[in-house]
Order: C-alpha cells, then sequence, then structure tokens
C-alpha cells in the first residue's frame, strides 16, 4: 500500500516483540465484604513477533482487563505474562504501546502536541523538538494541515488518528488496541479500518487489537481469539486467511469472509 | 445578540436603585438611618479621598492574603495531591482552618500581629486558604484514570503526569477555588479591620457607623462590594484566557 518514506523519527524502533500470555487470572473486588468477581479465568494467547492478534467478545468479558494486564498497567492474580522475553510489569511497560479506550487527547493540547506527548514522555523531548519530530507521521497518516487544530475541532475519527500516531510515536514494538473505533459510527470506522490496515502495513507492529466487532476483526487481524462472557476464557481461535490489503467492500462480499465470519459468531454463541 | 444579555441585569439594577431611591425619599426613615443613593453618590464624590485612601488600604490587604493563600494554598495542595500520607494527616486540619469562625479570630489576631497590615493579610489568607486548597486538589485527583494508565505507559515521570495532566485538567478547579476566595477575601479583610485598625475601608465604616455620617458608610459598603464584584470579574477573565478549552462545548475526553 503505502511505501514507507524516510524514517520520520530517528528510525522509530520497529522491534520484533512476541507477546505470551499464560493462564492468568484476575479478580475484582467489586463490593466490599463479597466475594471477589473472577474477571479473567485462565486466559493463555500467544502472539507472534509482527502478528496482529485481534481479541473478540462479548461485553464485560475482561478483554480490556487483558490488555491492561499485557501492558503492565494491572498485575494478575495468577499465571505469567511476557512480552518480547520480558516479565517484568515495567520491563513490559516499556515494551507496549497503549491506546486506551476513547482517545485520551489532552484537550488544551492541539493534535500535534497530543502526539508529540508521547515523544515528550517516553523519549525525553523537549515539547519543541517533539513536535518537530511528531510532524512528518502527520503527513503520511492523513493528519497535515490538522496539526493545531484542537480535539474539539477535530471528527471522531480524526481524533482516533491523532491517538493512533501518538501510540506510534512511543516507538513501543507491542501496540496494544482497546477498541480504538468503537465510539464511531459505522461508516466512518469502516474508513478508519481501512486506514489502520494501511498505517499498520507501513508501519509493522506486533498488534493485539481489542474489540466487539466481527468484521472489524477479520478485516485487520492474522488471527481472532474469541471470549467467553464473565468469567473470560478463549472459547476459540481463527486464523484468518484472507489475502491483503483487504479492501472492506470485496473482502466482507468474499466466501471466504462470510465462512470466517459464520465461526466466529458461532463461537461467540449468537 | 451579546448586548441582549447586559439589559436585563441592567434594567434590574436601575430599578433596584430607583426603588432604594424612592424609599428614602419618604419620611419613613430619617437621614440618619437611611441614606439615599443620591446622598452617597455626593459622598462617594465629596469625601473621595478618604474613600480612596481607605479602599487602597483594604485593596492591599486583599491582595497581598489573597497571593499568599493562593501560594501556600497550591503547595499544599500539590503536597497532599503527591504524597497519601500527607493528604490523611492533614485534611482534618484543612477542614478545621475553615471551621475557625473568623469573626472570633480577628481580635485575637489583632493581639498577636498588632495593628497594621499584617493581621488582616492573615485573616484574608485564612479565610481564602480552603476553598482555594480544596478545589485544586479535587481538580487533581479529578483526572480520568484513563488518563492516567496512558500517561503510565508512556512511561510519563510522576513530575511530566503532574505537570501534563494534572495541573491542566485542575485548572478549572482551581478558578472555581479563585472566585469562591474573591469574594470572601474582602468579608475577612473588613473582619479584621472591625477588629483593630487605624485605616481601611472596613474601619471607616464602622466609624462612619458610631460619629452617624451615614452616606459615608454606605459608600464605603458601595466599594466593598465594588471590591469584590471587580476581584470576581478579574478571576473570570483570567479562567478565559487561562481555560480556552472549557468553552469548546467538548471537555476532557
Amino acid at each position: 500500500m503505502q511505501t514507507r518514506l524516510e524514517s520520520p523519527v530517528e528510525e522509530p524502533l520497529v522491534g520484533q516483540a512476541d507477546v505470551s500470555v499464560t493462564g492468568i487470572e484476575r479478580r475484582f473486588v467489586a463490593r466490599r465484604r463479597r466475594p471477589p468477581v473472577l474477571a479473567l479465568d485462565g486466559v493463555s494467547i500467544d502472539v507472534a513477533a509482527g502478528e496482529v492478534l485481534a481479541i473478540v467478545g462479548p461485553s464485560g468479558c475482561g478483554k480490556s482487563t487483558l490488555l491492561e494486564l499485557i501492558a503492565g498497567l494491572q498485575a494478575p492474580d495468577a499465571g505469567a505474562i511476557a512480552v518480547g522475553g520480558a516479565v517484568g510489569a515495567d520491563e513490559r511497560l516499556r515494551a507496549c504501546a497503549y491506546m486506551p479506550q476513547r482517545d485520551g487527547l489532552l484537550p488544551w493540547r492541539d493534535a500535534l502536541g497530543n502526539a508529540a506527548l508521547a515523544l515528550e514522555c517516553a523519549g525525553g523531548f523537549t515539547r519543541a523538538r517533539a513536535r518537530e519530530a511528531a510532524a512528518p507521521l502527520f503527513e503520511r497518516f492523513g493528519l497535515d494541515g490538522f496539526e493545531s487544530a484542537t480535539p474539539a475541532e477535530l471528527s471522531g475519527g480524526m481524533r482516533q488518528r491523532v491517538a493512533f500516531v501518538r501510540t506510534l510515536l512511543a516507538g513501543r514494538p507491542v501496540l496494544l488496541l482497546d477498541e480504538p473505533f468503537g465510539a464511531l459510527d459505522s461508516l466512518t470506522r469502516g474508513q478508519m479500518q481501512e486506514w489502520l490496515a494501511g498505517a499498520l502495513a507501513s508501519e509493522p507492529r506486533t498488534v493485539v487489537l481489542v474489540t466487539h466487532d466481527v468484521d472489524e476483526a477479520l478485516l485487520l487481524a492474522d488471527r481472532v481469539a474469541i471470549m467467553s462472557p464473565r468469567p473470560g476464557r478463549v472459547v476459540s481461535e481463527l486464523r484468518v486467511d484472507l489475502p491483503r490489503p483487504r479492501p472492506r467492500r470485496r473482502t466482507v462480499t468474499t466466501p471466504e469472509f462470510a465462512s470466517l465470519k459464520e465461526q466466529a459468531l458461532e463461537a461467540l454463541g449468537q | 445578540m451579546r448586548a441582549a444579555r447586559w439589559i436585563a441585569p441592567v434594567v434590574m439594577f436601575v430599578a433596584a436603585i430607583l426603588a432604594w431611591q424612592g424609599v428614602a425619599s419618604t419620611d419613613w426613615f430619617d437621614d440618619l438611618t437611611l441614606a439615599s443613593p443620591a446622598e452617597v453618590a455626593d459622598s462617594l464624590w465629596s469625601d473621595r479621598s478618604l474613600l480612596f485612601d481607605s479602599l487602597g488600604t483594604t485593596v492591599i490587604e486583599v491582595l497581598v492574603g489573597l497571593g499568599i493563600s493562593v501560594a501556600l494554598g497550591a503547595l499544599t495542595a500539590i503536597a497532599m495531591h503527591l504524597w497519601r500520607p500527607l493528604h490523611e494527616a492533614a485534611y482534618p486540619l484543612l477542614v478545621g482552618s475553615q471551621a475557625i469562625p473568623v469573626v472570633i479570630v480577628a481580635p485575637l489576631f489583632i493581639i498577636a500581629f498588632d495593628y497594621g497590615l499584617w493581621p488582616k493579610v492573615a485573616i484574608v489568607a485564612l479565610v481564602c486558604f480552603f476553598p482555594v486548597t480544596v478545589n485544586l486538589m479535587d481538580g487533581l485527583r479529578s483526572v480520568a484514570p484513563e488518563q492516567l494508565k496512558l500517561m503510565r505507559s508512556l512511561g510519563a515521570s510522576r513530575v511530566q503526569t503532574l505537570w501534563k495532566v494534572e495541573l491542566p485538567s485542575a485548572l478549572p478547579s482551581l478558578f472555581s477555588g479563585l472566585k469562591i476566595a474573591a469574594t470572601v477575601s474582602v468579608i475577612g479583610a473588613v473582619f479584621g479591620e472591625m477588629a483593630g485598625a487605624e485605616s481601611g475601608l472596613g474601619y471607616l465604616v464602622l466609624l462612619d457607623n458610631h460619629q452617624l455620617e451615614t452616606p459615608r458608610a454606605y459608600a464605603g459598603v458601595v466599594l466593598l462590594a465594588a471590591l469584590a464584584v471587580g476581584l470576581f470579574l478579574l478571576t473570570t477573565v483570567a479562567e478565559r484566557v487561562a481555560t480556552p478549552w472549557t468553552r469548546e462545548g467538548d471537555t476532557t475526553a
């Protein structure tokens, strides 16, 4: 798709890191003096370096929790997680770039400033230097001209693009995307899925993508893990062997897509 | 359209003044009891040098006191926010500082600090400290958990998170506190002056009361109210300049 232009940030570390999750359990104390609720019950997942894994499951199945566990933002009650061989939470934090469900853009910063935040924090850049280094990515990902727009001035899709560029700029080998397009209308979501596929083709990373949208999972992922309602377990895994690129209109109408979708929906109990 | 918003309050204000003038012009009250707006206006002009000298004293007390309370309040709020044990240890004391009846304490401050500027400054700072500190602290804590997770995942240090996310998020709350502080600061200064002073508007009003200089007492009250309203408006303007994003319809997302 897009050819790689000259690298924007001194060769972002496009690492080759795999993710391995083994027998994870996670409990939450929902109410005081009540037994804790089991959110994740023995989840095991492996993601090869450079692979895109989608995790699909009903609301409340613990898929966002799983993402935060991989990112090192939460600690599991049992089981082990390794990202590129690193098992400690702090090391995992440094190996993963996390994109929260809502875009998390700061309303007092303009679009470029929001993306540059990643370089200020993760890279120790000064504000001005970070903006300078982030600017080329704006051109590459269809955001040129919107550098000084405030988040309130941007559409939902544009906000997600800025949030994704910020995630890329963190310069981590693993991207953890938590329902990135969940808040968008379905037309915009379709456009953004193709945009993300293009972005990942030009900036390959190991990706764990959480979604509740089966089409989104099949369009973007190499493999789909399907989770059960709480307590969350992986009930099925599907390999998505559809050729890339996968333009939405021509892909969703193929029999292969339909068959994969049927298997996924069946695993979801739909 | 913008002008229309001003018409109703101005009409209301003028009506209130006219009603006051009307009541004062009857013979229900004698002149020593109730001054009319015309008499107050006359006093504002003819006693201007005394009134504005006194206003100057009060303005200094209020501004120095406010400045101290904002500086101390911001430091306290940030320290309590960053260090949980301090929050738990100091919170009762903080609430206690607001529970102190200033009217009673003012004379004690005068005894402790003598007449002059500093006891009034101390009282202003005392009454303003609580709204500044509590509002800033609430603002610092109100950041969405997701935002904090994002900063952690970006590898931000505690200071970076405070500086780049928590403090800007807390600005609207801080300004809410400042608006309260701006109005109560004038009341604090007046309490201080009434407990013992040699100048200032609170002192002048008290004196005029005793000497039956009713129009000048009213003029003093008008200036005190104008001072409080002026400080409030200044804070509002500063808020608009400092937090433009709060008016864009979309709050923190």
